[in-house]
């Protein structure tokens, strides 16, 4: 029964249930995320720091009519035969007294946080592990202690009061018909703060593409839907995290996020060039002392000949022994002979911090993203 | 998080209620007390979530509802208005943000649904302390969480819920059969032995030649044989009411059964609330709009009104607003009883014209429409006063669904299609007719389910889930026949996997006929 001011017992109650609740969903997300990965359909879903994810049939089964041979009345005008315009025709809808839920979608929204964790779980991820040293360490002031003694501006009013009411009535000064209360010099009291110092790991991302000839928009898709998933992880783990995006054919650039996913060039590959500007933007702008830097390579892996001393030179040499985590994916091309996959892949048993694998397919992405991530790097 | 705040109404509202309740029984009405609770907006979904109810017993459902009906309100697309609990008291929800004119609306048709959970016939056997039974429902299922843990109860919850429609709602009225009783332990000792075969009378030395000893053990043997064959089939006729044969014969432990005796109670709760939902909603929408535009509005607020209670009402194209139906169904009837536009005289009347201007000021609208809300559920409404003027005025039509495009189609507009729709819709909630056959299937022990075909296919995926659960209830393998795309078919679950069988008839042809039986 209600109680007469308020239930005490409400909102914790259903706060229960929807918990419950949501434990279901993402229950259900997590069992089906290689499904949902691979049709990518949440990415544009992407809110500010929401994702909404289309969950269909969380119903409790029930024995129901199907559509088949169903109908029901309706209103408005139309002769017949002629259809019900798509948006009113859901199945299910022949229920005259309409309070039937019919075959709707639930769409549940899950915070970034939220999915990195489901992510994190389903794919057995080690969290990473920011380097220590290069962690910025900033001071900041908390306001946590009182003191004597200081500014008047951070005069502790409250406490201040109370002292010297209590002086007043323990010497016997306070006069209740006229409580005028006059704090001295010993009542008054401070704020005072302790520095604290915050370690602030900060990371940036350097995804970098292979936009010649040979890739296709459907590879582009696989690169667009792994980097989505890989920008979620690591976010997951670092206060500030930045994005830089290199397109390469022969020769890189550096892009926006749109151009990144939309170009299309026409000419040769030289995967060096990339590895080279992606060297000297960290050089310049994110220091490696300071930075937390991972780095992504997609490409079909066809390079010209010439190029791949030069290609591995620079990894063994720049960037390598400088970065977290070099991740090399290669999306399995129509054309293009995939070879420099052998090449990196020899570098990668000397150096943990690189991983290689290959992504066929989009069933390949879940695979994919587990195993470069899975160093904890 | 929440802080207690006072949900009585505030004095203000405490005139309002004051007001309207002294109009709505100076018109007829007659309700039990009636208390309001003032809540936040919050809240209310919350309550809503529950069914009305926020002492009922915990389970994720509840929060999937009140998710959906959060975010509804938060943006903006959904409100609820009003909710009004079948109890003495009634207990009904204000919502505290609402403004004045709503919240007067709310009260008008708060008292109109009061006036007809105490009076319509279908809500006579339903509980008026459903409140408290509600609180002791959750608090004995809680109890067993704490018992069992919150897994096993609520995989239990999730079954009983996938079945909770299976229920014989006429039967709260008609009594299907007697009670049984589960502690008679004498069924031999009062009632004559049914296997004894017939003697005739006779003297002693004759007796050899009037009863020879043969063909009475013949007899007897063969009456035992029947008797058996008997025993074997039950439920003796089909039984709808699923739910109270597996809570009388699955193999379930206490508080299984007590949770299953528990949801099966709330299904018999709603179920009226269902089966009334258009003349119960007319009713109250009705009683709204006389009190509004009769008494209690003011000048300032006929806009605010006017604009809600045409919001109420609005009609979508494929799905007909049970408001609207219901207020248009009982003015309709209103109007043609005060002019008598009905009976023979009215029915053979050739005269167009005639009939447009019919008006005998009989005057009985009124004392009609309390008749309706007195002794009419929504088939019966709808059967008895749906005209095909009423269809043309309200431009209705009948749509069914095309199996090649996938869409619905306008079907029809014949007021004789668009009836038997409606009442299709309406006649068992809209589901499938499923019965009990036999319990002893094939003589092991399985539960022979069926689908009583009335033109339209089971949603097989549903179905087989369904299945899936009432197996895990029963525990031996699980039948339902049906008839999929004209063909009778056998579905079954026997704890491992699915198996359809379609074509043949189920392997007992003894009972498969329950529209028939009796």
């Amino acid at each position: 029964m209600l109680e007469r001011n308020g239930d005490r017992s409400m909102g914790q109650k259903i706060e229960r249930d929807h918990q419950r609740f949501r434990k279901l969903v993402r229950g259900k997300v997590k069992s089906n995320l290689s499904k949902y990965i691979a049709r990518g359909e949440m990415i544009g879903k992407k809110g500010k720091d929401l994702v909404s994810i289309p969950l269909p049939q969380i119903d409790i089964p029930q024995f129901r009519f199907g559509s088949k041979g169903s109908g029901g009345v309706g209103q408005g005008p139309g002769q017949p035969g002629q259809p019900m315009s798509p948006g009113q025709s859901q199945p299910g809808a022949g229920q005259a007294a309409g309070d039937q839920p019919g075959g709707h979608i639930l769409e549940v929204d899950f915070t970034m946080e939220e999915m990195a964790g489901i992510l994190g779980e389903e794919l057995a991820l080690p969290r990473i592990e920011p380097r220590g040293k290069k962690n910025i360490v900033s001071t900041k002031d908390r306001y946590t202690g009182i003191r004597q003694t200081g500014p008047e501006s951070l005069r502790h009013f409250k406490r201040t009061f109370k002292r010297a009411l209590k002086r007043q009535i323990s010497s016997g000064t306070y006069n209740g018909r006229d409580p005028i209360i006059v704090p001295i010099r010993a009542d008054k009291q401070y704020r005072s703060w302790k520095e604290v110092k915050l370690p602030e790991a900060v990371a940036v991302i350097v995804y970098m593409m292979d936009v010649s000839g040979s890739m296709t928009d459907e590879q582009k898709e696989i690169v667009r839907i792994e980097s989505f998933w890989i920008d979620t992880w690591i976010k997951a783990h670092y206060q500030g995290v930045e994005t830089v995006y290199i397109i390469h054919d022969a020769q890189a650039k550096e892009v926006d996020e749109h151009t990144f996913y939309h170009t299309r060039e026409s000419g040769g590959t030289k995967i060096s060039s990339a590895y080279l500007l992606a060297q000297q933007i960290l050089e310049k702008r994110y220091p490696p002392a300071e930075w937390n830097s991972y780095l992504f390579h997609f490409s079909d892996g066809d390079n010209w000949g010439d190029d791949i001393p030069v290609c591995v030179e620079l990894l063994k040499n720049k960037l390598l022994p400088n970065v977290n985590l070099f991740g090399y994916a290669q999306v399995e091309s129509p054309y293009g002979s995939g070879d420099f996959f052998d090449y990196i892949n020899e570098l990668s048993g000397r150096f943990d911090n690189l991983v290689c694998n290959r992504v066929p397919n989009r069933d390949a992405i879940l695979g994919s993203i587990k195993q470069l991530l899975s160093t904890g790097h | 998080m929440h802080t207690p705040y006072d949900t009585r109404l505030p004095p203000h509202l405490r005139a309002l209620k004051e007001e309207i309740e002294g109009y709505a029984s100076d018109y007829g009405l007659d309700f039990y007390e009636t208390i309001f609770e003032v809540v936040d907006a919050e809240d209310i979904s919350e309550i809503a979530a529950y069914g009305g109810f926020p002492t009922r017993y915990p389970h994720w459902s509840f929060g999937m509802a009140y998710e959906e009906l959060k975010k509804g309100y938060d943006y903006g697309l959904s409100k609820i208005y009003e909710m009004v609990i079948n109890n003495d008291p009634c207990y009904a929800y204000l919502m505290r943000s609402n403004h004045v004119v709503d919240q007067k609306l709310v009260m008008a048709h708060v008292y109109g649904h009061c006036d007809f959970f105490k009076n319509n016939a279908y809500f006579a056997y339903t509980s008026r302390k459903m409140m408290d039974e509600m609180a002791n429902h959750g608090a004995r299922i809680r109890s067993y969480v704490e018992r069992f843990g919150e897994d096993e109860v609520e995989a239990f919850l999730d079954r009983c819920m996938s079945i909770d429609d299976l229920i014989d709602i006429h039967s709260m009225a008609i009594r299907r059969r007697e009670d049984s009783v589960r502690f008679d332990f004498s069924p031999d000792a009062e009632r004559p032995d049914l296997t004894q075969a017939t003697r005739f009378k006779s003297k002693d030395y004759m007796d050899e030649y009037i009863n020879p000893r043969d063909t009475l053990r013949a007899e007897e043997n063969q009456r035992r044989k029947q008797r058996e064959e008997a025993m074997k089939i039950f439920p003796e006729v089909p039984q709808k009411d699923v739910l109270l044969f597996l809570i009388e014969y699955a193999p379930l432990k206490n508080w299984q059964r007590d949770i299953l005796s528990i949801i099966r109670d709330e299904a018999y709760y709603f179920a009226p609330q269902g089966m009334t939902k258009i003349a119960n909603e007319g009713w109250a929408s009705y009683w709204h709009s006389t009190i509004m535009t009769q008494k209690a509005m003011s000048a300032s607020e006929v806009i605010d009104y006017a604009d809600h209670h045409s919001g109420t009402m609005a009609m979508s194209r494929a799905r007909l607003n049970p408001y609207k139906l219901g207020i248009e169904l009982l003015r309709d009837v209103e109007m043609r009883w005060n002019t008598g536009r009905f009976g023979r005289e009215y029915d053979e009347c050739d005269d167009v014209e005639k009939k447009r201007t019919w008006n005998k000021e009989l005057g009985l609208g009124r004392q009609k429409i309390f008749e309706v809300r007195r002794i009419h559920n929504d088939i019966t409404f709808i059967d008895t006063f749906l005209t095909p003027e009423f269809c043309v005025q309200h431009n209705l039509f009948t749509y069914a669904w095309q199996e090649q495009s996938g869409q619905f189609y306008i079907e029809s507009r014949e007021f004789a299609k668009i009836k038997q729709r409606l009442l299709f819709g309406l006649t068992n909630f809209g589901k499938p007719w499923i019965y009990v056959i036999d319990g002893n299937f094939r003589n092991r022990g399985e539960l022979l389910l069926k689908h009583q075909h009335e033109g339209v296919d089971l949603k097989l995926d549903h179905a087989a889930e369904t299945l899936q659960n009432i197996q895990a209830l029963w525990s031996r393998p699980v039948h339902i026949s049906t008839i999929v795309d004209g063909k009778p078919t056998t579905l079954t679950f026997d704890g491992t996997e699915h198996t359809t069988k379609s074509g043949g008839e189920p392997d007992d042809p003894r009972r498969t006929n329950p529209g028939k039986t009796r």
